[in-house]
């Protein structure tokens, strides 16, 4: 099993991509088939980074932290980089949730996407290989390569599956442009690095500690990391490409795009800058404390005055990434008071509840625009002042939305609550005015969820000549009534609702996993 | 044994799962589901506090049980469930309260009659392909005589369709309170708090479809918005204390001690948290037990975030039972008993806040019960005055005659607002047989409106017995109600601070004199209230054929009822003459006091004076007496629905109708509260979203047009001074020419934003490498 153990993560990474080329070689007019080969492939990424859970949990995989299922291979000997790859406690979850997005994010759209089939199959496993590779990545050239891959699939979806009244051009070419600048300026930092360490060897720049000592120059590698992360998180004041580029996507690219997406941000943050710069880090962290609390509390109040419901969740998920900058921010800040009683323990909570918030956001924003897109397909609209009186309407679609809602709200025994917890009690503990100006943010995440969302949808009044065409999901029919949820939109939200309320209830093995990651990033400080 | 009190919150929870996704096509079978699980939580509480109400020592061995943990860093967060004195009592309390509540239910909702509407085929609510009519059908539904749509209250004759959905919401709800109870520490209290919010907000804009004639009258759907945001308040405050009371006590303790009360309530870490100083507030402790009350003050609805109670009345009523009486409003009070020792800690700033929250809420919520009209609203705010007794109590340390207060409280509300919701049926019933002769006298009728009520001893006895035990328990009807004991302990105990106290006398007499001034108007309008609802001539057709409600609703009545009368004899002063040793000398001091002792909270018996008791005999008769004056009295009172209520015309003559006014319109807090947080914090909203589309994305497009004006400016440079040279190369033209066309086409600023950057690049890096090499040589 050993030889298995290495091969493991170049298999779940990788089998996206043979898929996909295989994907260019199927006919164009079989659809059926495209679609079905695409979804069932999918599965084994997904089965692989279950059994590696499974292992980790089992204790198969020792346990404590380090990367596990590691291969490293001469790659570019010239630039001394390796094809070096692992996984920890903090990649194993993440590429699970990708695997798990990417599989709903297939099967949904085999159901919705019309038009040039083969190009979105083919794009979407493209995607899924990119992301992946960014989490197990360990050579700076490798993740660095599988970054920019990321970037073009997306372009591509947003630009060409867009509603043509989002201005999917737009929105396309802002993301791209701007994820670009954030490359560039990642770019001239991995190659400062370089310089500085003579390795592309994330883990090995990790221990040589480049810059200990320079506050100036590790500041400026520091920023041109965290230029490149905070865009793609994205963290307020860089932010506008988000609502854009969500409104334009279609639902299994908005999914990917906040479920996904945004993570690989704050996953270099903690793989990273964290560990590489902690001086650099803690030097700067209070302005990221500040942007984070910026990011959740404006980011909130901005959501309430939205009226379009996925501009709306587009803007929410600025407001919970804010949560995750609060986190690594507030740990960061913590490093030059480690020898105080408590704080190293303040610091491991501060980053398990940003990577708990990674992981549940993208489970319950990923469950929100799909449910965007259930309402969307059938109304096509998404003006929140065309509905009301669904709750009756449609008991499903409520009951349902309603879990990944309240989820979304921090309310206890859903997933999200965890999250919010654990960053507040580090924050509060190291940067404690900051943390409770963020307090300020469940409220106010309370009012656009319930003001606007709940109210809006749910509640009231069906009035019937708001939205005289719903299409029946069943026959694809123009009806006069909304109809329910229909099985495949349920299949889709089942594996999410049901991780929401066991990770809401139970969060103790997700815990688990990022516990050890954290402790042993903090332990190596 | 004691393993089965994890089944106390899980039945509710599990008869929660299976409404929802099992049962909810069928009205009968989930209320079926609902009431058996509480049941079965019902017994099993029950035997647990017998066990420990006969166990003579059970305050020195809680029972502890663990349920998860988690780990935080090199330390482990344990969560788990605790059965001490103070959860055993409350488990007496909220099962069964709540078990009465779910069989009114039953009745309440119409389980078991004909469905909705006129076709009776679909009891099944769930049905989404069901065709239902448009429910703008018609303003004079809100009097819920006809069948109502979806989100519409029934009315009495009806099932209310969505029923199956409301057995599920109170099953969590329930499961809520029983979580909170039984929870060991201050987290895992938080999470059943949080989820009796949602329930709350669930439960409140139940009917969500409902609509009123009358514009400003507040919708279910707004009143539950506002319950959720205005608790969410407080409970975002209660977070911070929760979160500074966690960090405080590990830093203490090397990361050990969690959130479990019985770490935090070890006295070197009360003692180290108020060693910590902090601004403005003192220490550490006292900032802590102030946050951690707003919390209370927010679920409890205590001033100033009192305005939210009132409107949950939009809810059905066996909800409005559940609220106040046996969950949501009790877990503030609740909470406060629970974390004591920390507002001990807090010392006198927080004890004096607590104090004086409670106290002037007690009388302000009490004089603008005075002027309101509708039967729950009454109630409501009655509900708010007590509550501020209770925290009263805790603020001059009476800290048993809370718990007291609590839980004979939680009896005789859940019997009114029960009882009203009886009358309210009755009322509606009376309604639509006045329809039916086409008797449309009233414009603007209300069902809920005392003033069109009166005389209804007769058509609804059974409710009359049980509303007038429930309503004189609630005035303190000396001697006999349960109200009155416990009422009278918390005045004994200020008596006492003010006679004995070292620094709070001043706050005890200030306690006292507001307390007793809130009694008296307690039971003056408790007694308008009886005397507008049952008393007198019927003022309208309805209440001249209301009828008697169904059986489910009435028996738990009846049953409330006896507790409302019997529960204050556990609690009777062991020195009380003749009572209090024939009543075995306070057992329920014993039980209680016995764990405040070991939490080093001073709960002795007090010596028993007879100066409190006179006090509460001559307000309770003096108030319930004076309202017989003036509302019952031949003559006096109501005698047409049309008229002004004789305190208001009083006022009047003395020129004070604008502050009669005032406490009709709630002292204007709503208007108030509109314009300074829902206003401001929409236009917040809009100003952060035009900041956002303007000034920050703005800078992004502008930067993206300074990219595209540079592609201009450098392909037209390209055009007429490179393409002369490239025109001169013949065949290579135009391949450059092909190239450039590129640049042009929209993507054109894309690239030449990467080649500036670029530059950019290999400028930095060049002073990277110059300073890496000084780093690295």
């Amino acid at each position: 099993m050993a030889s298995f153990n290495e091969w493991i993560l170049t298999l779940t990474v990788f089998i996206p991509l043979v898929a996909a080329i295989v994907v260019l070689f199927l006919p164009r007019s079989n659809e059926r088939l495209i679609k079905l080969w695409s979804i069932a492939v999918s599965l084994v990424p997904l089965a692989l980074t279950i059994y590696m859970m499974v292992n980790y949990y089992t204790g198969h995989i020792p346990n404590g932290g380090g990367m596990q299922y590691e291969v490293k291979l001469s790659w570019i000997p010239q630039l001394n980089s390796f094809y070096h790859l692992g996984a920890d406690g903090l990649s194993v979850p993440l590429l699970f949730l990708t695997a798990l997005l990417s599989t709903l994010g297939l099967y949904y759209s085999s159901f919705t996407i019309k038009k040039r089939v083969k190009e979105f199959f083919f794009l979407f496993l493209l995607l899924e290989m990119g992301m992946m590779g960014v989490f197990v990545a360990l050579d700076f050239v490798l993740f660095y390569v599988f970054w920019e891959i990321g970037l073009v699939p997306m372009y591509f979806l947003i630009g060409i599956w867009g509603q043509a009244k989002d201005r999917p051009r737009y929105a396309a070419i802002k993301f791209f442009i701007y994820t670009l600048v954030g490359s560039v300026a990642m770019l001239l930092a991995i190659l400062a690095v370089y310089f500085a360490t003579n390795t592309f060897d994330i883990m090995e720049a990790v221990q040589r500690q480049p810059f200990a000592g320079n506050l100036t120059i590790a500041s400026l590698v520091f920023w041109g990391f965290m230029l490149a992360f905070m865009i793609k998180v994205p963290s307020f004041p860089f932010h506008t490409w988000l609502p854009d580029a969500h409104t334009a996507a279609p639902t299994a690219g908005s999914v990917i795009l906040a479920g996904v997406l945004l993570k690989l941000g704050a996953y270099g943050i903690i793989r990273i800058v964290l560990p590489m710069l902690p001086q650099a880090f803690s030097h700067w962290a209070i302005p990221i404390v500040i942007l984070g609390v910026i990011g959740i509390v404006y980011g909130a109040f901005v959501c309430i005055a939205q009226t379009d419901l996925k501009r709306l969740i587009a803007y929410s998920s600025v407001s919970h990434m804010g949560y995750v900058m609060l986190g690594l921010g507030a740990a960061a800040a913590g490093i030059s008071k480690m020898a105080e009683p408590g704080v190293t323990d303040s610091m491991a909570m501060a980053i398990n509840g940003a990577t708990l918030q990674m992981f549940n956001h993208g489970l319950i924003t990923g469950g929100l625009f799909f449910l965007v897109g259930v309402i969307y397909e059938r109304a096509h609209t998404r003006e929140l002042s065309m509905f009301g009186g669904l709750s009756a309407k449609t008991p499903a679609y409520y009951g349902i939305f309603m879990v990944v809602a309240f989820a979304s709200l921090g309310l206890p025994g859903l997933a999200g609550f965890w999250a919010e917890f654990f960053t507040f009690r580090g924050a509060f503990d190291i940067v404690t005015v900051w943390a409770a100006i963020g307090v300020i943010g469940i409220v106010a995440t309370a009012g656009y969820i319930l003001y606007r969302i709940i109210q809006s949808l749910f509640l009231g009044e069906y009035d019937p000549h708001k939205v005289d065409h719903w299409t029946d999901m069943k026959d694809w029919q123009e009806k006069h009534e909304p109809g329910d949820m229909v099985s495949f939109e349920k299949l889709v939200m089942w594996p999410l609702v049901i991780l929401i309320i066991i990770l809401g209830v139970f969060p103790t093995p997700l815990v688990d996993f990022f516990n050890q990651a954290a402790e042993s990033i903090i332990n190596a400080l | 044994m004691d393993n089965l009190i994890y089944l106390i919150p899980l039945f509710p929870l599990l008869a929660f799962a299976l409404i929802t996704l099992f049962a909810n096509k069928s009205n009968k079978l989930s209320g079926l589901i609902a009431i058996a699980a509480i049941a079965g939580s019902w017994v099993i509480s029950w035997i647990i506090f017998f066990q420990a109400w006969t166990d003579h020592h059970f305050y020195e061995h809680p029972i502890e049980l663990p349920l998860i943990s988690i780990p935080t860093g090199a330390s482990v967060l344990e969560l788990g469930f605790r059965v001490d004195s103070l959860t055993a009592v409350m488990l007496f309390m909220v099962p069964f309260v709540c078990l009465m509540i779910f069989i009114y239910s039953w009745g309440y909702m119409g389980v078991g009659k004909k469905a909705a509407g006129s076709a009776a085929s679909h009891t099944g609510s769930d049905t989404a392909q069901t065709p239902t009519q448009p429910a703008g059908h018609g303003g004079h539904d809100e009097h819920g005589g006809h069948g109502g749509g979806r989100g519409w209250p029934a009315g009495p004759e009806n099932v209310d369709p969505l029923a199956s959905r409301f057995f599920a919401y109170i099953s969590l709800f329930a499961c809520g309170m029983l979580g909170l109870v039984l929870a060991d520490n201050l987290l895992l209290l938080f999470v059943f708090w949080e989820i009796m919010g949602l329930c709350s907000y669930l439960l409140i804009s139940f009917w969500f479809a409902r609509k009123y004639d009358d514009p400003n009258r507040i919708t279910p759907k707004k009143a539950g918005f506002k319950a959720f945001i205005t608790t969410r308040i407080g409970d975002a405050i209660l977070f911070s204390g929760m979160m500074l009371l966690y960090a405080g006590a590990a830093v203490l303790t090397d990361g050990q001690a969690g959130l479990t009360f019985s770490a935090l309530f070890q006295p070197e870490v009360l003692a180290g948290l108020q060693a910590v100083a902090v601004p403005v507030f003192g220490t550490l402790a006292t900032l802590i037990a102030i946050l951690i009350f707003w919390g209370a003050i927010g679920k409890s609805a205590q001033f100033p975030l009192h305005v939210w109670l009132p409107d949950a009345m939009e809810g059905p009523t066996p909800v409005s039972a559940l609220i106040h009486a046996a969950t949501m409003v009790s877990a503030g009070v609740y909470l406060i008993i629970r974390m004591y020792p920390v507002m001990l800690a807090g010392s006198a700033p927080a004890l004096t806040f607590i104090g004086f929250i409670g106290a002037f809420t007690a009388l302000f919520a009490g004089i603008i019960a005075v002027a309101q009209t509708d039967i729950k609203r009454v109630l409501a705010y009655s509900t708010i005055s007590q509550l501020g007794f209770m925290f009263a109590a805790l603020g001059v340390g009476a800290y048993v005659a809370a718990v007291f207060h609590l839980i004979t409280h939680a009896f005789f509300k859940a019997l009114l607002f029960l009882g009203s919701g009886s009358v309210i049926h009755g009322m509606e019933h009376g309604e639509h047989h006045g329809h039916a002769h086409n008797q449309h006298e009233v414009a603007g009728f209300d069902p809920n409106d005392m003033r069109y009520m009166g005389g209804l001893r007769k058509k609804m006895p059974a409710t009359f017995i049980a509303f007038l035990v429930g309503g004189l328990a609630l005035a303190g009807f000396p001697f006999v109600t349960a109200g009155f004991w416990s009422k009278d302990e918390i005045l004994a105990d200020a008596w006492h601070s003010i006679l004995h106290g070292d620094w709070n006398q001043g706050l005890a007499l200030l306690v006292f004199i507001f307390l007793v001034a809130a009694a008296f108007l307690t039971a003056f309008y408790t007694w308008r209230q009886i005397s507008m609802t049952f008393l007198g001539k019927p003022r309208t057709e309805s209440a001249a054929h209301a009828s008697e409600s169904s059986k489910a609703m009435v028996v738990p009545l009846l049953i409330l009822a006896v507790f409302a009368v019997l529960l204050g004899y556990v609690g009777v002063h062991e020195d009380f003459p003749l009572l209090g040793s024939l009543l075995g000398g306070n057992p329920f001091h014993h039980f209680v006091g016995g764990l405040a002792e070991t939490l080093e909270i001073h709960a002795e018996t007090i010596p028993f004076s007879w100066v409190p008791v006179l006090f509460s005999v001559v307000i309770a008769l003096g108030g319930l007496g004076l309202g017989w004056l003036i509302y019952t009295r031949a003559g006096k009172g109501w005698q047409v629905y049309s008229q002004l209520d004789p305190v208001d015309a009083a006022m009047q003559r003395l020129r004070l109708g604008g502050v009669y006014n005032a406490m009709r319109r709630k002292f204007y807090f709503d208007e108030l509260y509109n314009i300074i947080f829902v206003r401001f914090s929409l236009w917040l909203s809009r100003a952060a979203a035009w900041f956002d589309r303007t000034v920050v994305d703005g800078v992004v497009n502008g930067v993206g047009r300074f990219g595209a004006w540079l592609a201009h400016i450098s392909s037209r440079f390209d055009s007429r001074f490179i393409d002369g040279i490239v025109n001169g190369l013949g065949s290579l033209a135009n391949k450059a020419g092909g190239a450039l066309r590129l640049v042009q086409t929209g993507q054109g600023q894309t690239y030449l934003l990467v080649a500036l950057l670029t530059v950019l690049l290999l400028l930095a890096l060049f002073a990277v490498q110059v300073a890496g090499i000084g780093v690295v040589g």
